[in-house]
């Protein structure tokens, strides 16, 4: 594992020094920041049951994560095959595991900063806002924490896509489907009339504790629930097992 | 020419009838040759005959159906990341990051080579010295001309000081200078490191190279040093003569010259009565000066006597046009003699 940090280091360098990160986080927090002022109208409207905190992470958890975290990640495998960069960096010491995890982490890291400096939109209701109500801190702490958690998965499918695809362009469709089927799926399929048959009980249980929103609610209510954090857990280190599997795979059918 | 003594100087590379096939195709084919501390070796071949697989496979990148690979005596299956510190890789196309400086590129390469910071840093001087890339290091890739990037990726294989450098077409798309330096370059590793060249500019072999493997449909069709491989793949020498008298009574005397000695071809006499003459011989003896006192004794007049050198390209044409089943058996000689005649 010696290698990952010169690998992470290095693609968090070319993150940074990158103007399609900047445009990027730039768009994100333009459109958050739409939203955001948009669910103050209807709050100060009239009064809702929930805090702001929770339908904006609710919102924003079907928004940035379907569309933002294809777009980051669609690059990090595909474009290193496409250039070719990928076969001189596999004949240095350095395994595909590690070049994998390299790349996932820098990934995740930009997905916590860009997720963190939503920060902001909280801070000018603190200070703004004259209902302390409105800004429940343990629905922002547990939202920040449910974000951080599911990141691991979600930013985790995105590389596995990337890795599948030469082109970067399928790689962020194929992201952005993955991670349609996980958001949404369960709950569509719930609704599935052939379900709801005694026999299919089991099914049932399991597709009922894989509704991402139903763990949200959970973590901004306070509820930690370890079983959430096995599914997340599990989640990427298959999901990233498979990735390391697919980039060599890949080799292998060169 | 080999500064390596191809007795004493330790193998680096060993390779064992290598196999690689593709979905029941096979690109490579009961591939087997070594290669001594020190030399440079060509491999040539045309396009799809296996020279970028063979290369691949030496790097660890691609792994092999059957057969052995050795780098420095490390079986590169079974201990592959060991292997890869010996060697120096530059791809075919020399795949490099776009949006990198070449300072950067080179200092991240170099730890994930792990070589430490400290000796990373002199080393770095030294490389960008040696490529002439001082006075360009802080360009950013994406913007470098071909011939640049080439030393880039040059620069890189060399970096880590490895026992084997691998180079799949380093030449491919320069302009005569460029080629010129580069040929400087991989020149002035002999006798330190192994290197593996593939070309398809056989001069550049030629000169570059002390032994030439020609690979042709995934296996060897002939090999040595260009001077054995002219012998061996075409086996004859021409003698070319401008002479002017009795051309009919030519192949009598040649006989008391060399007896394998024969008159290909004659043309009629021109203006000033000359006729051009090819001779043929399978003798490796240099006959031009007995030849031209033979033919002075019989009072022709002779204008010019060159002995043609046929080109690594007439050499690499004969070779991959002949069934590789029948050049098989010589092939596996062991050559890499030093020879007087390599151009």
């Amino acid at each position: 594992m010696r290698h990952f940090f010169t690998i992470l280091g290095h693609e968090i360098r070319m993150l940074l020094v990158n103007p399609g990160t900047y445009i990027a986080a730039m768009l994100f927090l333009a459109i958050m920041g739409l939203i955001f002022t948009g669910l103050l109208e209807v709050y100060s409207q009239q009064a809702q049951e929930t805090s702001p905190a929770h339908d904006f992470f609710r919102l924003f958890l079907g928004f940035a994560v379907i569309f933002i975290v294809p777009l980051m990640t669609m690059k990090s495998v595909s474009e290193e095959r496409r250039l070719g960069t990928l076969e001189t960096l596999l004949t240095t010491p350095v395994s595909t595991a590690e070049v994998v995890l390299g790349k996932y982490g820098a990934a995740y890291f930009l997905y916590l900063l860009l997720w963190g400096s939503t920060g902001g939109l909280f801070y000018l209701l603190h200070r703004f806002a004259t209902d302390a109500r409105l800004l429940d801190p343990g629905t922002l702490i547990g939202g920040y924490l449910y974000i951080a958690v599911s990141g691991l998965l979600f930013v985790a499918i995105g590389v596995f896509a990337s890795a599948l695809a030469r082109n970067q362009a399928v790689a962020a469709v194929l992201g952005f489907v993955l991670l349609m089927v996980l958001i949404f799926g369960p709950k569509l399929a719930l609704d599935i009339q052939l379900l709801q048959i005694e026999a299919f009980r089991p099914v049932r249980t399991a597709l009922d504790y894989a509704q991402v929103f139903q763990h949200l609610d959970d973590f901004s209510r306070g509820i930690i629930d370890t079983r959430h954090l096995f599914f997340y857990f599990t989640g990427t280190t298959l999901t990233l097992i498979l990735t390391i599997l697919g980039v060599e795979a890949k080799l292998l059918h060169h | 020419m080999p500064t390596a003594d191809p007795e004493t100087a330790p193998l680096t590379i060993e390779v064992e009838h290598l196999v690689k096939t593709y979905g029941g195709i096979a690109a490579v084919n009961d591939v087997s040759f070594t290669v001594r501390r020190g030399e440079i070796v060509g491999l040539l071949g045309p396009n799809g005959a296996g020279k970028s697989t063979t290369m691949r496979i030496l790097t660890g990148f691609l792994p092999a159906t059957s057969g052995i690979v050795r780098i420095c005596g490390i079986p590169v299956a079974s201990r592959t990341d060991e292997a890869k510190r010996h060697i120096g890789y530059m791809p075919e196309n020399n795949p490099l990051p776009e949006d990198m400086r070449i300072n950067e590129y080179l200092y991240y390469r170099g730890r994930l080579k792990e070589m430490p910071r400290e000796k990373l840093h002199a080393r770095l001087d030294e490389v960008l010295e040696l490529c002439d890339l001082k006075r360009i290091r802080h360009r950013i890739i994406g913007k470098l001309s071909k011939g640049m990037r080439q030393r880039v990726g040059i620069a890189e294989a060399i970096l880590g000081e490895p026992e084997v450098i691998i180079m799949d077409e380093p030449t491919i798309g320069l302009d005569p200078h460029q080629i010129l330096i580069v040929r400087d370059l991989i020149g002035g590793l002999r006798g330190r490191m192994s290197v593996i060249i593939s070309s398809h500019i056989l001069p550049e072999i030629e000169v570059t190279c002390d032994r030439v493997l020609i690979i042709n449909g995934g296996r060897f069709v002939a090999q040595g040093t260009p001077a054995e491989l002219r012998r061996e793949v075409l086996g004859r020498t021409h003698y070319e003569l401008e002479i002017a008298g009795d051309v009919a009574a030519l192949p009598a005397m040649l006989a008391g010259v060399d007896t394998a000695l024969a008159v290909q071809m004659t043309s009629g006499p021109d203006d000033a009565g000359f006729h051009a003459v090819i001779l043929t011989t399978t003798s490796d003896r240099e006959l031009g000066e007995s030849l031209l006192a033979a033919l002075t004794a019989k009072s022709y007049r002779v204008r010019a006597l060159s002995r043609t050198h046929p080109t690594l390209e007439d050499v690499f044409l004969a070779a991959t046009r002949r069934s590789w089943d029948i050049v098989d058996a010589p092939a596996k000689r062991e050559a890499g003699r030093p020879s007087s005649e390599v151009r």
